[in-house]
């Protein structure tokens, strides 16, 4: 029952694909995926969290003022969160 | 004690699961398998084993739930047939690839259409790829023995994998045989508690049934394919441990008078019997002709077949299902791949017999044994013949 990360050879992988460490799909960076970020201007947002809610990458995440931000870490850039802010707080920027 | 009691194969199925006291079944009712699992709800209800039975709406649901009920640590059974085999299909590669050892039986029966009740082997054969250890059943006491041993093989921690037990629909299933069956105290001292590798559970996290990238789907895959050809050490061991115990052999390749066989027939599943009694007519012919019943499908015993058809000249391989516009029956075609390059390989002809319950008997063997002596003389025109097709 070891965790490691990736097996090096068909003999060390888990039985049945188990895996032992919960939650390690955090490991992943999704964020590498990306072609486009979401960039906030807080003078818009009206901290509705309706983001928050579309997120279907759960990576958008509230700060202490109550403002939204995404954790490029794990964004897609799929835009969901700019297509539901209806203030129009949010634009889709093209990664260079 | 063990008794020696006349029973419906299917009930005798259901006895024997119960003798290996399961925590969960849970099956829907299709033709021929029914009366398994209708059984095994009578003895679930009258409280004679305390298991679940689990009501399910259709057979995807029964071995979804199998699947998850092992996951969770318990002794699961199911039983289907024909198109409740392949409804099940999409779930079948993931219990075997989630190393769960949920046993099932198959009353095997022909897929539709036109649709046809009875018996042959494409619902398995559909199946073949899929991981499972399958076993195929001669007669009712072999059934009754299959079950009790299912359960101690696919539970071995050097297992872990799901098995299926295919008996002949009405062939075997709906057939009154006089079987001995071994009682509790017996079964418990052959068949151990089962001992999860690993469950869900809330204070034992682990996640089952996970994402694999390109990056390691080779490996799951070879890992996968190595449990099922190493579990045949452990088949091997359990059935000699049966034999120690009950007096009952069981083999990968059962031969029946093959001594200086020029002729062999190889049959699977309940035609064994008929054959037998056919080549029994030939031996008293003088017609050196034997038989090889093939019992373990997978993984399958190749060493064991290369052994079995030393010495003879051609060997008949019997289908019970069509492999459509392909080059043999998928018996044959996996004899046929087994001895390919051996030195001395007999001449392989291929007889699809038996399909949608067409009956077999003596007498069609005994006209297959003779056709097929001459193939070493002359190739038949054709890789496969549908035996008894009517038109030419």
């Amino acid at each position: 029952m070891t965790n490691k990360k990736r097996p090096e050879t068909w003999q060390e992988v888990n039985l049945g694909c188990m895996v032992f460490s919960p939650g390690n799909a955090s490991e992943y960076h999704t964020g590498s995926w990306r072609d486009r970020r979401p960039v906030y201007d807080n003078s818009k947002c009206i901290k509705c969290g309706i983001c928050y809610i579309f997120c279907p990458e759960g990576c958008i995440s509230q700060d202490a003022d109550g403002y939204f931000v995404a954790d490029l870490d794990y964004c897609k850039g799929c835009g969901i969160c700019a297509h539901e802010c209806w203030p129009g707080a949010i634009t889709m920027l093209q990664e260079g | 004690m063990t008794r020696r009691t006349g029973m419906e194969i299917a009930f005798a199925a259901a006895e024997a699961v119960a003798l290996c006291k399961p925590d969960v079944v849970a099956a829907y009712p299709i033709t021929p398998n029914t009366h398994i699992p209708e059984h095994l709800s009578d003895i679930v209800a009258d409280g004679r084993i305390d298991a679940d039975f689990i009501c399910v709406e259709s057979e995807h649901s029964a071995l979804s739930a199998c699947c998850g009920a092992s996951a969770a640590g318990a002794r699961t059974f199911t039983a289907t047939s024909s198109q409740g085999l392949l409804f099940m299909a999409e779930v079948m590669p993931i219990v075997s690839a989630m190393r769960l050892p949920v046993v099932m039986a198959i009353g095997n029966r022909a897929l539709s259409a036109p649709i046809n009740i009875w018996n042959d082997h494409s619902d398995i054969m559909s199946q073949r790829d899929t991981g499972w250890i399958s076993v195929f059943a001669s007669n009712g006491q072999e059934v009754v023995d299959m079950v009790i041993q299912g359960f101690k093989i696919a539970e071995h921690r050097d297992v872990l994998l799901p098995l299926n037990i295919n008996l002949d629909g009405f062939q075997l299933t709906h057939v009154v045989e006089p079987m001995l069956f071994p009682d509790q105290e017996e079964v418990e001292r052959f068949l151990p508690e089962y001992k999860p590798y690993a469950t869900v559970h809330p204070d034992r996290v682990v996640s089952m049934g996970t994402l694999g990238m390109p990056e390691i789907f080779n490996e799951a895959m070879k890992a996968k394919d190595m449990g099922l050809i190493n579990s045949k050490k452990v088949i091997l061991e359990v059935w000699r441990e049966w034999e120690e115990q009950f007096g009952r052999k069981h083999e990968p390749i059962e031969a029946y008078r093959t001594e200086g066989a020029n002729v062999l027939l190889l049959t699977v599943g309940s035609m064994g019997e008929t054959a037998e009694v056919a080549i029994d007519e030939l031996r008293d012919r003088k017609m050196p002709a034997g038989l090889l019943k093939l019992k373990l499908w997978r993984p399958f015993p190749l060493e064991e077949l290369r052994k079995a058809v030393k010495g003879a000249k051609v060997l008949a391989v019997m289908d019970r299902a069509v492999s459509c516009g392909g080059s043999a029956g998928p018996v044959c075609a996996e004899v046929k791949s087994a001895l390919y390059g051996e030195p001395g390989c007999p001449v392989i002809v291929n007889y699809i017999i038996g399909l949608g319950g067409r009956d077999v008997t003596a007498e069609d063997f005994i006209q297959i044994v003779e056709k097929a002596a001459k193939a070493d003389k002359e190739k038949p025109k054709e890789a496969y013949e549908i035996y008894g097709v009517r038109g030419s």
